[in-house]
């Protein structure tokens, strides 16, 4: 082992560099110098403000240990001269640093499960705002159950040129619905009102995220998937695809039109149905 | 717990050059070959992370140079997506499987377990070297898939599947999955005979005095990752088997009825989510599989620089069989938002959140083994301790993709990269790099050069939280994950997350670089480095009382026998500030009258 | 060690095996025997014209900027000002029997404003497409076929140029190209292993020259209309007129 000098100078350099680490982590992140998209749906607040909590916490527990790590390789670098401590147990401390994080991850685990429960294992309101959204490589598209409120039956097996969700122009409850081709339309929901999103794909696993509503879900093919939320703002919103769906997935941009409830009507009493298109 | 006492059968003494270093049934020969597959994997894998970083960095530059080289993927010098997608898949599965789990446990259980245990050689030497000469074409397998039409597997290391099902889909899912299901059967083959290999020594031959309570933490974790190894991996090999049957004979495990270019793609009623509970069975306790020995192999190098017992030696045991276990129950985590059953994503979330208790307790011991210490700034020692900051780092990320809520916004998000390369591609790389400067002189006979060590660790150390730190903040800001390009959306400021992208392109490359380092020092000491002792850091576990590097057998004509735990460093009263454990009970000099006052006692924690 | 040189070796061979065209390479005689017959005439159509469905490019801008904002009617049926069709293709259906030497010269399907031009191509077993990106932005490549395979690439920048081959005869109508980013896009593709086609442009007109003497099936084509078809018998030096009228 070399002098204590130059153990020291090592202790010091790697403490400096995990100090300077925490100071780099704690002015960035605490300075929100980089920071999630402003919020724009109601349960997103709940969300952020969990994510801020868990932020707060880490990084309580990050600084902690890392300027612990800092200081006990600086005090203790090594020399020939001394020994170490035999210090291999201390009950006391070990029931402290089991109880307490236990505790912390008891609570996020309580905090998490209640937002989670009111998010996914909550039915949305009776008069919610209900569409479709359709993934497919690479675009998004919808469908509105019209005025009967009701989503005609689809098949696959029934997908064509003129109609590219397959929509069973036999189903009653078909007839009034509203359907766009790929590409060709952006997502018109109203602001402030429960809308219920039914996710649909028609090959591979997309994803429907909508960073400002704080909304995710994937759109598996063969299964019906739901999210829903209610928007507090108006204006467009971006929407991506998050689950790799092939070479095109950068690709998969949406948009969302939040705008009040009677213009939403109104641009869907605008819109050709299955009616009138698939005859 | 008894154990049975080894009357290992003396093999023939390997003669040729061939039976000696190529096809070798010596473990010591077997786990060198490992590491030095592993790490040449490794660079593959690093050189397409090049790729990828020169994309991310600079997605508006055209590469002549690099058209030249791959005229079909980089098409007139502009990277193409698939060709993106496919350097992020082989990426992925290089570093998960064939650097890190083959360089930690092919190279590290293979050298250490016998060697550590007091044995001549593992229990089944001839399945230990078909496990590597399975594992070393797996490898090849893997390689090939880049000459084939279509290219490389390109749906990601996670394969989902109608996109690797149907090879409309994707030009990667065409013969390159194939090929890459292939060298995963292959992989998890080898693996399974070496998880046999490693429980089976470790139960059996042990030397005399080698109670389980005495064995050092690296045999606890390559017994307790073995153990998830065996159980964990045959549902991935199964799933290849039904992806496989989804591709070419047409049944519909993964795969529903789908329109692909508007061309119907003709199965019926398959799951997709199947393959995702298949794959993430495997695929969460395989992570564990790559950390439990990285802890194993940090304990036991801390300990050692820090001529300190490891504090809490039964609860960090414990701790990885708490791990372990609670690793089977976690798996639902990457599947929040997948469209499963909501009330699994309330389950999952417990489970994982609870599985940071034990990782914090095992974080807490080797501060508290810091604490009061004589501190050795080893190379090793330094990985080591590098390990435990990234490790806390990357650990505390988890904390908010294991929260369901919070996960929504996250997950698939450069935050989950952030994170897992915090702990996987920073933490465990260190701990093997510890492990590798640790043992090398017991590997070669020979010691590693310590300034370009340290240089390596440095920018090394430096260079990876440059690289994968910044990645937070995209995540922050909701950039999501496998995108070859960003210039599509506004909900994210794009002269940010361009900065950001070049700032972490450079430190890519310098990173990189800097391994070039290790390499060197590598190479050049197994040849030129300084001769090695038997014992050059002191250390008490039974692998550095054979000869640097052991002979064929390890110990010669007597098997050691062991009288302590591996931990009696600075024993007080004792000669030395290390007792190896075959010594037997050591006098204390205490008083100048010279007497004998009776046996230093270290804290063996077993009787 | 001798046993696992073997494996590697096979191991490889099959790979390379597998990796080449299943399709046999026919040999080609070079014929340089060139007809001298024509069958010219016009594709009419009759009735109730298709209304073509306006489409709104609105989930790419840059598409959308390209064309100010205006929706672009769809090309699945354009009705020329005097009464014929546009994006016929017309072609010998029947066997011809002479080897052709496909030509070098290359055809050329471009990507233009978010559309493919020309929207109808035919092209010989064995002549070379040049696929351009002439737009500003990303086009994926994905063709599709019931004889020709299919492939998929990327072109993103303007001004990228990719060369395919195909390999087998294809009457139009089951081989077309589309543009995942942009699912309006089609481009019908038909193959064929002799150089008599050609597709109807804004007079409706088509001309098939170099046809050596006999009796031919002349088939039209159109994607939503289906096919119309005729037997033809040409003569040394000679042009037929051929009209078709599509009804509906």
């Amino acid at each position: 082992m070399r002098g204590r000098l130059t153990g020291r100078i090592e202790g010091l350099l790697l403490g400096l560099a995990l100090v300077a680490l925490v100071v780099i982590a704690v002015v960035t992140v605490g300075g929100r110098f980089w920071w999630l998209p402003p919020l724009a749906s109601q349960h997103g607040k709940e969300i952020d403000t969990l994510f801020t909590v868990t932020l707060i916490v880490t990084g309580i527990v990050f600084v902690l240990v890392q300027s612990l790590l800092a200081f006990l390789i600086f005090k203790f670098a090594g020399s020939e001269k001394r020994r170490a401590i035999h210090f291999t147990e201390n009950r006391t401390l070990e029931l402290v640093w089991t109880i307490v994080p236990a505790v912390i991850l008891t609570m996020l685990i309580f905090f998490g499960g209640r937002l989670w429960s009111r998010i996914q294992l909550s039915e949305p309101p009776e008069d919610a705002f209900e569409v479709e959204v359709w993934g497919e490589q690479f675009r998004w598209t919808f469908r509105y159950p019209g005025k009967d409120g009701k989503f005609g039956r689809t098949d696959l097996k029934l997908v064509s040129v003129e109609n590219p969700l397959g929509i069973d122009k036999n189903d009653p409850a078909s007839k009034d619905d509203i359907f766009f081709f790929a590409g060709e339309e952006n997502l018109h929901i109203p602001v402030n009102k429960p809308v219920v999103v039914y996710l649909r794909s028609k090959d591979v696993i997309h994803s429907f995220y909508v960073p400002h509503f704080r909304v995710k879900q994937d759109a598996v093919p063969g299964m019906v998937t739901r999210t829903w939320f209610i928007p507090t703002k108006k204006g467009e919103f971006e929407f991506a695809c998050a689950e790799l769906c092939g070479l095109g997935h950068y690709m998969m941009r949406g948009v969302i039109v939040v705008e009040e409830e009677e213009k939403v009507n109104q641009w869907l009493s605008e819109q050709l149905t299955v009616g009138d298109v698939l005859p | 717990m008894e154990h049975v006492r080894a009357e290992t059968v003396h093999h023939h003494e390997p003669k040729s050059f061939w039976t000696k270093y190529i096809f070798s049934q010596d473990h010591k020969i077997i786990g060198i070959q490992y590491l030095i597959t592993a790490f040449a994997m490794g660079f593959i894998g690093m050189v397409l992370s090049w790729l990828m970083r020169l994309q991310l960095g600079w997605s508006g530059k055209q590469f002549p140079w690099l058209g030249k080289l791959l005229p079909q993927a980089v098409e007139g010098g502009v990277l193409k997506p698939e060709f993106y997608i496919a350097l992020v898949t082989i990426h992925g599965t290089i570093m998960v499987f064939f650097l890190l789990t083959a360089g930690l446990i092919g190279g590290f259980a293979n050298f250490l377990v016998p060697l550590q245990i007091g044995a001549r050689d593992m229990a089944f030497p001839f399945l230990n070297m078909l496990s590597y000469w399975v594992f070393l074409l797996s490898c090849v397998v893997l390689i090939a898939s880049f000459l084939v039409p279509g290219g490389p597997a390109g749906a990601g290391w996670t394969m989902y599947p109608p996109l690797s099902s149907v090879e409309e889909t994707l030009p990667g899912s065409g013969i390159g999955t194939t090929i890459w299901l292939i060298s995963m059967a292959l992989f998890i083959v080898s693996t399974t005979m070496g998880s046999l290999n490693y429980i089976t020594t470790i139960l059996n031959l042990r030397t005399k005095g080698m109670t389980m309570g005495r064995l050092p933490l690296t045999v606890w974790a390559f017994l307790v990752t073995s153990i998830l190894g065996l159980f964990s991996f045959p549902p991935l090999f199964a799933a290849a088997v039904m992806l496989l049957l989804d591709r070419h004979l047409g049944t519909s495990f993964f795969t529903p009825y789908m329109i692909v270019a508007d061309k119907p793609i003709p199965h019926e009623g398959g799951l997709p989510l199947l393959w995702q509970h298949l794959f993430w069975f495997l695929g969460h306790p395989e992570v564990y599989i790559v950390i439990l020995p990285a802890m194993g192999i940090v304990s036991e190098v801390i300990s050692t620089h820090a001529r300190k017992p490891i504090f809490g030696y039964r609860i960090m045991v414990l701790s990885i069989c708490a791990i372990g276990f609670l690793s089977f129950i976690v798996w639902g985590h990457h599947m929040f938002v997948s469209g499963m059953n909501p009330w699994l994503g309330t389950a999952f979330m417990a489970t994982t959140l609870i599985i940071a208790v034990p990782s914090a307790i095992k974080t807490f011991n080797w501060l508290a083994t810091l604490w009061g210490a004589n501190i050795r700034f080893t190379t090793a020692m330094l990985f080591a301790i590098g390990f435990v900051s990234t490790f806390v780092t990357g650990g505390l990320t988890g904390l908010f993709l294991g929260n369901p809520p919070i996960d929504i916004q996250l997950h698939d998000t450069y935050f989950v990269v952030a994170h897992f390369h915090m702990v996987m591609g920073t933490s465990a790389l260190f701990a093997l790099y510890a492990a590798v400067y640790h043992w090398f002189p017991k590997m070669f006979g020979r010691m590693m050069n310590e300034k370009l060590g340290k240089l390596h660790f440095w920018l090394t150390f430096i260079g990876a939280y440059a690289v994968f730190f910044p990645m937070h903040y995209l995540g922050f800001m909701g950039v999501p994950r496998r995108y070859y390009a960003f210039d599509q959306y506004q909900f994210f400021p794009q002269g940010a997350v361009s900065d950001i992208n070049i700032f972490i392109s450079v430190a890519t490359f310098i990173v990189g670089f800097a391994q070039l380092l290790f390499v060197i020092n590598f190479v050049w000491s197994a040849f030129k480095g300084q001769r090695a002792d038997r014992n050059p850091w002191k250390a008490n576990t039974l692998e550095w009382q054979a000869p640097s590097p052991p002979p064929h057998g390890n110990w010669g004509e007597e098997l050691p026998v062991v009288y302590r735990w591996p931990y009696d460093y600075s024993v007080p009263g004792a000669p030395e500030d290390y007792i190896p454990q075959n010594v037997p009970s050591v006098p204390v000099k205490v008083g100048s009258d010279g007497d004998d006052k009776g046996e230093a006692k270290g804290n063996d924690e077993s009787r | 060690m001798v046993r696992f040189v073997l494996f590697c070796v096979a191991f490889a061979l099959a790979i390379k095996l597998y990796a080449q065209d299943s399709a046999a390479k026919r040999l080609r005689k070079v014929s340089t025997a060139q007809g001298t017959g024509t069958i010219k005439g016009v594709v009419r159509f009759e009735g109730t014209p298709l209304k073509p469905r306006l489409i709104r490019m609105t989930q790419d801008r840059n598409c959308e900027a390209i064309h100010k904002g205006k929706p672009v009617a769809s090309e699945e049926f354009v009705l020329n000002k005097n009464g014929t069709l546009k994006w016929v293709l017309v072609y010998v259906k029947s066997e011809v029997k002479v080897d052709f030497e496909p030509p070098s010269k290359p055809a050329v399907l471009d990507q233009q404003g978010c559309v493919y031009r020309p929207r109808v191509i035919g092209i010989m077993v064995g002549q070379p497409l040049e696929i351009h990106n002439s737009d500003p932005l990303f086009h994926n490549v994905h063709f599709v076929s019931k004889r020709n395979g299919q492939f998929n690439f990327s072109q993103p920048r303007k001004g990228m140029k990719s060369v395919r081959v195909f390999k087998n005869p294809e009457l139009p109508g089951t081989a077309y190209f589309k543009c995942d980013i942009h699912p309006w896009m089609r481009a019908w593709v038909g193959i064929f292993d002799h150089p008599f086609f050609a597709v109807t442009g804004d007079d409706g007109s088509f001309t098939i020259s170099g046809l050596p003497e006999g009796t031919y099936e002349i088939e039209a084509w159109h994607e939503k209309l289906g096919t119309k078809s005729v037997k033809v018998s040409v003569k040394s030096r000679t042009t037929v007129t051929v009209n078709f009228v599509f009804k509906r």
